[in-house]
């Protein structure tokens, strides 16, 4: 890789995603965003002497269904543990997490690698923990720092990859596709502004061709997947060039400054993983029988690939085209939906991408909040293929019925949009128009080609854009030209 | 084992403690001995035993995941030592 100056980066990613299960991990308090600050909060979560957690069910059933849809492999037996460290918005003192039990191991995401192929990462392991909370940090000289607690005891999985990315470009791709699945298979919103998907990046540089792994740095605070994406690049030339001026690289944490677009060493040498993790006392050990495991399996929604494959080779799209339409599993179920109503695969397919997405876009909304359903659409779309309107007024239409959920038929007998195809009431109407225009009609029989175009223009206006364009054109030569 | 001073120090700072030397002085005598006596039971035959995790044998305890009410924010907030009403203060971490 010319870019790297004959070295080549190895990356691992670790990925933390919040469950969103109704209640938190280990007490009954919401697990919301955005509420007001500490008003989410129990004895649990706050960590007052003798209260004790008990966990979700569902949290487990949803780390479950993470590791079956990456195919990895659910340890029959895991145990909890405590994570040592002082932090204010940590009240207990430590966080309950899993160390050498972790619930789910292995399993790999296949992803887009950035120059087009697939690629696959393996992953090392994912478990269970709870978040902590929020700390505010002063912004105008203050001498406090700001805690709220809400978030205190939220269920993640952690999901750790091995060092098997090869540049930033595939940490992005990996993330894309790492996202994508936890939104299809519904266990976290992917939302990586309100911190529901967080990402840490480990990177380390070699001599291209050496096996040996060189010495690797840990980049937190990215607050997106380009942010990622930047920070590595940021960091692999701060490395290389630390190596090729005789220097090395010395194992720490940096900081990834988004505004500066720099990576900054944490300051203090605190963090120095001395966790002293130990099995977590208060809570017994989560066994897991094949009897569960098959039924989380099972449950499990298509996966987005093998979906863009089978729309692939069910509905003739293009491999773009399907790709498209799988990003989310709403719009794949869309789709699906309005061909249930409609017989032409590849007009949903251009209709969805260029009108729907595009309205949806403009008015910044999502497809749940769609007024059209997928059986209105394919109405639509039905009356546009019989040529009862066209393509214009079907425009037209849609727009209304995006702003107005009402049906198709209403709105068209509403704005009295009807396209007429019937040759009996064009005729007369063709009839008159080249009768106005016998100068005109000279110039085209004299070999004025264009002018076809003005003809076909004033029967549009004559029949306020209702006529039907193929059928003016058939009538119109065949007066001109015969 | 003989138990440096130095360890006893790093093992109060993560407990984030601070010792007078008198203090040190104390501990690190001991907590030799603690690990002495956990010495002793390193010579205990234990091929065979399986590990454990834990002390009793129920396992799988869970709970619906059902929202129940929270505290109100001022009995949360009730003994912090410091706030505004919404957040508890602590001094500051970074900044």
């Amino acid at each position: 890789m010319a870019v790297y100056k004959g070295f080549e980066p190895v990356i691992g990613l670790e990925v933390h995603a919040q469950l969103f299960t109704e209640s938190k991990m280990f007490c009954g308090c919401k697990s919301e965003y955005g509420a007001e600050a500490n008003t989410l909060t129990c004895p649990v979560c706050l960590a007052l002497p003798g209260a004790l957690p008990v966990l979700n069910k569902k949290a487990v059933e949803f780390a479950m269904r993470m590791i079956a849809a990456v195919g990895g492999k659910v340890h029959r037996r895991s145990v909890f543990a405590r994570k040592n460290y002082f932090y204010p918005d940590l009240p207990k003192g430590y966080q309950i997490s899993q160390f050498d039990k972790p619930i789910g191991e292995g399993g790999a995401i296949e992803y887009h690698s950035g120059n087009g192929s697939r690629k696959r990462c393996r992953l090392t392991r994912i478990h269970l923990e709870e978040d902590a909370g929020k700390s505010l940090h002063p912004e105008h000289g203050e001498g406090f720092t700001r805690v709220d607690l809400n978030r205190c005891g939220t269920p993640l999985i952690e999901i750790v990859s091995e060092p098997e990315m090869e540049s930033p470009e595939e940490a992005y791709g990996y993330l894309t596709k790492l996202k994508q699945i936890l939104q299809y298979i519904e266990v976290c919103s992917g939302d990586m502004e309100k911190g529901h998907l967080r990402c840490d990046a480990n990177v380390s540089v070699r001599p291209v061709g050496s096996e040996k792994l060189g010495t690797r740095t840990e980049l937190k605070n990215m607050n997106s997947f380009k942010g990622v994406e930047r920070a590595l690049k940021f960091e692999i030339v701060r490395q290389i060039d630390l190596i090729k001026a005789g220097g090395k690289v010395e194992q720490m944490t940096l900081l990834w400054d988004e505004k500066k677009q720099v990576a900054e060493p944490m300051r203090s040498k605190e963090e120095s993983h001395d966790y002293r993790y130990f099995p977590e006392p208060d809570l017994v050990n989560l066994v897991i029988g094949d009897a569960w495991i098959e039924s989380v399996r099972l449950s499990l929604p298509e996966m987005p690939d093998v979906r863009a494959d089978r729309f692939v080779s069910q509905y003739d799209l293009r491999t773009y085209d399907a790709a498209v339409l799988t990003d989310s599993r709403a719009l794949a179920d869309y789709y699906e939906q309005v061909m249930t109503h409609f017989d032409d695969a590849r007009a949903a397919s251009n209709w969805i991408q260029t009108e729907l997405l595009a309205l949806l876009k403009d008015n910044k909304q999502e497809l749940h909040d769609c007024l059209v359903s997928p059986e209105m659409l394919g109405e639509l779309l039905s009356k546009v293929k019989s040529g009862d309107i066209s393509g214009k007024m079907a425009k037209t239409v849609f727009e209304a019925m995006f702003a107005t959920g009402k049906a198709p038929d209403v709105i068209i007998k509403e704005k009295g949009l009807v396209q007429v195809s019937d040759e009996s009431s064009l005729i007369p109407i063709i009839e008159k128009v080249i009768a106005a225009y016998p100068d005109n009609v000279a110039k085209y029989r004299g070999g004025k080609a264009k002018l076809f175009g003005f003809f076909v223009g004033q029967v549009m206006k004559e029949t306020d854009g209702q006529a039907n364009p193929q059928t003016v054109n058939k009538l119109l030569k065949e007066r001109l030209d015969g | 084992m003989p138990l440096e001073k130095a360890q006893v120090e790093h093992i109060a700072h993560l407990a984030r403690l601070k010792l007078s030397p008198d203090e040190l002085e104390k501990l690190t005598l001991e907590m030799a001995v603690i690990i002495d006596y956990f010495e002793q039971l390193q010579m205990v035959d234990t091929d065979g035993v399986e590990p454990r995790d834990q002390f009793i044998t129920a396992e799988n305890v869970f709970r619906d995941d059902t929202v129940r009410p929270s505290l109100k924010q001022g009995q949360a907030l009730g003994n912090a030592p410091e706030s505004d009403g919404k957040f508890f203060h602590v001094p500051k971490v970074i900044g």
